[in-house]
């Protein structure tokens, strides 16, 4: 599908998500954190879309917001989508899981918890994946203070 | 610490500490594995031994400074690496490349591709107990080296691209060089079939051995010559090339049996392409600049960028978060091997032990680029 049609179906399906027409090669979307598992699950389930591969999971700090980007690829049809959802509460950012349709997020999910420190509901294992259990803070957050390494860059 | 569970028959399942020092993972991977008997029944990887945090360091870094972190992640992929990184920039910067900077860049790589998986090959068969497979794998990896500290000045963190093109121009033996090496490498690499390929014990040790099928390949985001051997056709030098591949003739090596011999052949395969490729380019690299002329200080637009180059790995990604400043304000790297080894498990589970270490030399991880 060309980003046009897949602007259509993703409208008619779900008339409130936003896109986000600026700043990016792949065709992008805003999705609210309530309605993620919706409309993933439809995006990947349904033939005409297929999104079954996801590529690329991570998450951008932004000074208001948290953002977790999700890309989307299908590999049969060859076209791409970017998933956004951001969450103002940075006190307590909680998003649901998509491991149960894309078993690559388990890890890259684990990553994110680690360095964000991001809470995946329902993830099956959510554990600092690289850092040490006993780490405070994390460290992809642009407010951490690293008091370990004296010499900043 | 973990319970011990005991079932009903009086057998009870325990647990062993594979790595962080173990000849087979490569590195200095922890893998954690349940054990019923001899028979695997889950494996627990433990990163973060050499987690450096490179994506910390890049949002310090401006972007001249980003491509020295890139080649230590995945360091058998270094051109690639760089390349990727490179390409994610000039893509931003909208800078056209002279011709004869894509074409070196395209030789570098697909060197590399050969370089890596030489030395895969020779691990591989040590890892399975012959050592002679070693021997070859490293004798052939050498020459490529070689040619490459002539040309970059280094062996195996290259730094050879810069944004806008190369940055030094090739040697002037580099041609005749990497023509010797390719006469050479074609009368050695069948010698990789008569010693391991056709060996009676290696094949009872690969074939049908760790599985992993189409739809999990993808689900786990597999990709490489270990998510094709399952049938995911995912070369991004096809799908969305980059560089001057789209102009190349060569084939996407896929197999659909999905077991440790299909990754094997997959990678044999790629070699033989990587020659192909090779070969119609060295007679033809056009004359002219090597570096098209950027900024000393790059700032990129606002916005996101994102390029997928094909590593001897998979499919490495650079997803640039950009605020308009001398850094990034966000890099992430999607690196083939952090998503090849969460199919591990799925690839292990019920198998024996042994097999585990045929299972991860065909996934041919590279630990800093798990950890990064």
């Amino acid at each position: 599908m060309t980003n046009e049609e897949l602007t259509n179906t993703i409208t008619s399906w779900f008339p409130d998500v936003e896109f986000i027409e600026e700043g990016s090669q792949y065709l992008t979307i805003l999705v609210s954190k309530e309605k993620l598992l919706d409309v993933i699950s439809k995006l990947k389930e349904d033939t005409s879309t297929h999104f079954d591969y996801m590529f690329c999971l991570t998450c951008v700090d932004w000074p208001e917001h948290f953002q977790m980007v999700y890309h989307l690829k299908s590999s049969d049809l060859d076209h791409m989508l970017v998933l956004k959802v951001n969450f103002e509460d940075k006190e307590k950012p909680e998003v649901e899981t998509v491991c149960k349709m894309y078993a690559t997020a388990e890890l890259h999910e684990r990553e994110v918890y680690d360095l964000f420190g991001v809470v995946f509901l329902n993830h099956p294992d959510l554990r600092r994946l690289l850092l040490t259990d006993d780490w405070e803070g994390y460290p992809l957050r642009k407010d951490y203070v690293d008091e370990i390494n004296i010499v900043t860059l | 610490m973990e319970e011990t569970i005991i079932s009903p028959d009086g057998t009870q399942e325990y647990f062993i500490n594979m790595g962080p020092q173990h000849p087979s993972t490569h590195g200095v991977l922890r893998l954690v594995l349940t054990l019923d008997g001899e028979i695997i029944e889950k494996v627990e990887p433990h990163l973060g031994y050499i987690h450096r945090s490179i994506e910390k360091m890049c949002e310090k870094d401006n972007y001249r400074q980003i491509i020295h972190l890139t080649d230590r992640m995945d360091y058998l992929s270094a051109h690639m690496n760089n390349h990727a990184v490179s390409l994610a920039i000039e893509n931003a910067l909208e800078v056209e490349i002279p011709d004869r900077a894509k074409y070196i860049r395209v030789i570098m790589d697909e060197l590399t591709r050969i370089s890596s998986h030489t030395l895969w090959w020779g691990v591989m068969g040590m890892d399975l107990g012959a050592i002679t497979s070693f021997l070859y794998g490293f004798r052939d990896h050498e020459y490529i080296t070689e040619i490459f500290e002539e040309t970059c000045g280094a062996r195996l963190t290259m730094n050879y691209n810069v944004p806008g093109g190369v940055m030094f121009d090739i040697h002037p033996n580099f041609v005749k060089h990497v023509k010797d090496f390719l006469a050479d490498f074609k009368t050695k690499l069948p010698e990789y079939d008569t010693l391991l390929s056709g060996n009676v014990i290696f094949l009872e040790r690969t074939k049908g051995v760790g599985i992993l099928s189409k739809e999990d390949a993808i689900s786990f985001g597999v990709t490489g010559p270990a998510g094709r051997a399952s049938g995911f056709s995912n070369d991004v030098r096809k799908k969305e090339p980059y560089g001057i591949y789209d102009q190349l003739d060569f084939k996407e090596i896929l197999y659909t049996d999905g077991d440790t011999y299909s990754r094997y052949k997959a990678r044999i395969d790629e070699m033989w392409e990587s020659i192909k490729i090779i070969e119609q380019l060295i007679d033809n690299i056009p004359e002219g600049d090597f570096q098209a002329k950027t900024r000393k200080v790059i700032k990129l637009p606002k916005g996101e960028f994102y390029q997928k180059v094909e590593t001897a790995r998979g499919e490495l990604g650079v997803y640039i978060v950009s605020d308009g400043k001398m850094s990034p304000y966000r890099m992430k790297f999607r690196s083939p091997g952090f998503s090849n080894l969460s199919a591990l498990d799925r690839m292990a589970r019920g198998g024996k032990i042994a097999d585990l270490v045929a299972i991860m030399s065909t996934l041919d991880l590279v630990v800093p680029d798990i950890d990064r």
